[in-house]
């Protein structure tokens, strides 16, 4: 029956056209081709201002990406935010204790992150370490507000 | 199952007591008494409108009445499970008036379809079934034509092929002479007769075409108001008969069934419209 | 007055008696599917009427709206001077938004008005009644198949519309308008979370397939089965189907995305 061989064919490559496309937009159009299928271990630290920052913001060291912002919560003992990174296992043991994390921004309108700079300690970071050293992020408001103070101070002298 | 020994042996196949069917307010039957017996040609006719294909439908089940009640075969058509009745149905046959092929599929595979849904037989063996019952309506010829290409007539009798294909114990025909040209009418009628005599089937037609009707049919209920009116062989019917059955079966414009819808004289209405 | 009140009532219960029949029968073909497994042909024949015949038009359209994404989305970004971003808007309209929507409103006109024709008509000459009369139940044999060749179709031309948009937009912003590919292509990949979009995408397109595939069915099941009846089935069909797939969008979209 050539019909229905027909038919069949036709509905095969229909089937696999459309998973081909699902598979492409998984791939290629998604994170999911980068993203590291890898376990991670937790780091936290402690910012007066989290700005902008988004949980899964990547966290980077010297441009790198090493890992992703896994939790954001505010510590009502402390009055500061809590940051728990999730940073890749094969980094554990390898990146100093005294490391300063920065709050960044990608860009002028773009995503803020997570960069870190490392120190000289020869401690390591591990499961559940603290980052002791933060920056905290860029507050246009105040950046504003210090300029404009700046500038009513020199006019005072 | 209320399988009864008496009326399984019984000389009745279809037993309608005290129908009653509303569509809406109105009453289309209202305390209907049938029996269709075994082996014979027994003919339902009426004026249309009367919901004799309602009747056919609440035989097979598609309806459910609003009271009294429809035994085939012994078996309360409405008591039954949905599995019991699609049982039910396979013992019986049913020709629509417009064939009701299904029109993606062949001839052949349409005549085939009940065969292969509720049997297992082999491809060689249904197709054999197949060419026989095609013969038996004289179209094993057309067999791989499709519905779309087959005239009114030809469509019908591939229904009817199609309808015995699984050698029920009833037909049911719903107005199978209407529109029908004077010789496939022939061949129809012919069809109804040789399948009831020779396979033993046992035949109900539904129609108001009285001439063709009276011609093979065995019994005859005349229906109207939803009730019988009258019973009887053609014979019978043709010879006694109540006003009303003389106005049916002659075809008098006028008399117990009215020319005139209701409505007021004729000089109130000249009369009065125009002002 | 009271007559339009009454008026109201009625058809406020009538509404009802649909709502309840077309759940009456979404539960008979789920049951259906059951009979599907010993029947695969049927599905076949199915995905073939529904889904591959619906390809062309997708794809036409899903170029055509990836490549308007790609000028406007340029035109407005490079004010901004963020040409860059323009692979992460185009791929992102597409796969949270338009390929799920459109996908599905251009299904609803293609393949749902077919569907609501082919099943009235086939109520309309009785075939239906004929298939019962031969102790064939229509609800699993001829509208479940058609039920699950829909819900399977819908989803997999969606991410085709979607894959062939980006192509659209890539075609425009690389081609015609010089965008930087490592940018279009990077921006997109950092941008579109494969839970958050790309599966969130493929959920709202199988709900949408569920509602406009049920509703063509349901509609042509059941129409008055005379020629007009058809006609009128028909248009709900397209009219009810795209008002459910938009209402529905916004609902999901809100749930989905909001935070």
């Amino acid at each position: 029956m050539n019909k229905s061989r027909q038919i069949e064919l036709w509905v095969g490559i229909f089937m696999a056209a459309g998973f081909v496309a699902l598979f492409f937009l998984a791939m290629q159009v998604s994170n999911l081709g980068n993203a590291y299928s890898g376990d991670t271990f937790r780091v936290m630290a402690r910012f007066d201002n989290v700005g902008g920052l988004k949980v899964k913001a990547p966290v980077t060291i010297a441009g790198v990406e090493v890992g992703r912002v896994q939790e954001i919560r505010y510590d009502a003992d402390d009055f500061r935010a809590v940051v728990v990174l999730g940073i890749q296992d094969g980094y554990k043991d390898r990146i100093p204790e005294d490391t300063f994390a920065k709050i960044l921004t990608a860009g002028l309108l773009g995503e803020q992150y997570i960069g870190l700079d490392p120190g000289g300690s020869l401690d390591y970071l591990g499961e559940g370490s603290e980052i002791g050293i933060t920056q905290s992020a860029l507050v246009l408001e105040e950046v504003i507000g210090q300029f404009i103070f700046g500038k009513g101070q020199e006019g005072a002298e | 199952m209320t399988e009864n020994p008496k009326n399984a042996a019984d000389d009745i196949l279809v037993r309608i007591r005290g129908l009653r069917f509303l569509r809406g307010e109105r009453a289309i039957f209202d305390g209907l008494d049938i029996d269709i017996p075994r082996g014979k040609v027994t003919a339902i006719m009426g004026p249309s409108g009367t919901g004799k294909t309602t009747l056919l439908k609440l035989i097979g089940g598609q309806l459910r009445p609003h009271a009294g009640s429809i035994e085939f075969d012994g078996q309360n058509v409405h008591a039954l499970s949905t599995a019991e009745l699609y049982e039910l149905r396979m013992r019986m046959g049913m020709l629509f008036q417009s064939g009701a092929l299904l029109t993606d599929m062949s001839v052949f595979d349409n005549v085939a379809f009940p065969l292969r849904e509720h049997t297992r037989l082999s491809e060689s063996m249904i197709r054999k079934l197949v060419l026989l019952k095609l013969e038996a309506v004289g179209l094993r010829g057309a067999r791989d034509l499709m519905p779309a290409e087959l005239s009114g007539g030809m469509a019908r009798r591939v229904a009817l092929a199609r309808a015995i294909a699984l050698d029920p114990m009833m037909i049911m025909y719903d107005e199978p002479f209407t529109g029908q040209d004077p010789i496939s009418m022939g061949v129809l009628v012919q069809l109804i007769r040789r399948l009831n005599d020779a396979a033993r089937i046992s035949s109900v037609v539904v129609s108001h075409d009285v001439a063709e009707t009276l011609r093979i049919a065995d019994l005859v209920y005349v229906i109207s108001d939803g009730k019988v009116v009258e019973s009887g062989t053609p014979q019978q019917l043709a010879e006694s008969g109540g006003e009303w059955t003389r106005q049916f079966i002659q075809g008098l414009p006028d008399g117990p069934v009215p020319f005139h819808y209701a409505a007021a004289a004729l000089s109130d209405d000249l009369l009065g419209g125009a002002a | 007055m009271i007559e339009k009140l009454r008026g109201l009532g009625a058809w406020g219960l009538q509404a009802l008696l649909r709502l309840g029949r077309a759940h009456v029968l979404l539960l008979a073909m789920l049951r259906g599917f059951v009979d599907i497994l010993r029947r695969p042909r049927l599905l076949v024949e199915q995905l073939f009427s529904v889904g591959v015949l619906t390809i062309l038009i997708i794809s036409v359209a899903g170029l055509f709206v990836g490549m308007v994404l790609g000028l406007q989305g340029y035109y407005i970004l490079s004010r901004f001077g963020g040409e860059t971003a323009l692979g992460l808007m185009v791929a992102a309209s597409l796969v949270r938004e338009l390929g799920p929507v459109l996908t599905a409103l251009l299904f609803a006109g293609r393949a749902g008005s077919a569907l609501t024709a082919e099943i009235g008509l086939m109520k309309a000459t009785e075939q239906l009644s004929g298939l019962e009369m031969m102790a064939v139940n229509p609800q699993y044999r001829v509208l479940a198949p058609r039920f699950l060749a829909g819900l399977i179709s819908v989803p997999l031309l969606a991410a085709m519309f979607s894959v062939l948009g980006v192509a659209g937009g890539w075609m425009v912003g690389g081609g015609m308008l010089g965008v930087d590919q490592a940018a279009f292509w990077n921006g997109m990949q950092e941008g579109i979370d494969f839970e958050d979009d790309v599966i969130n995408g493929v959920i709202k397109s199988l709900v949408f397939g569920l509602v406009c595939t049920w509703i063509a069915i349901f509609q042509g099941y059941d129409c008055v089965p005379t020629s007009e009846g058809v006609s009128r089935a028909t248009t709900r069909t397209v009219v009810h189907s795209s008002l459910a797939v938009l209402g529905l969008d916004f609902v999901l979209t809100a749930l989905m995305f909001g935070e």
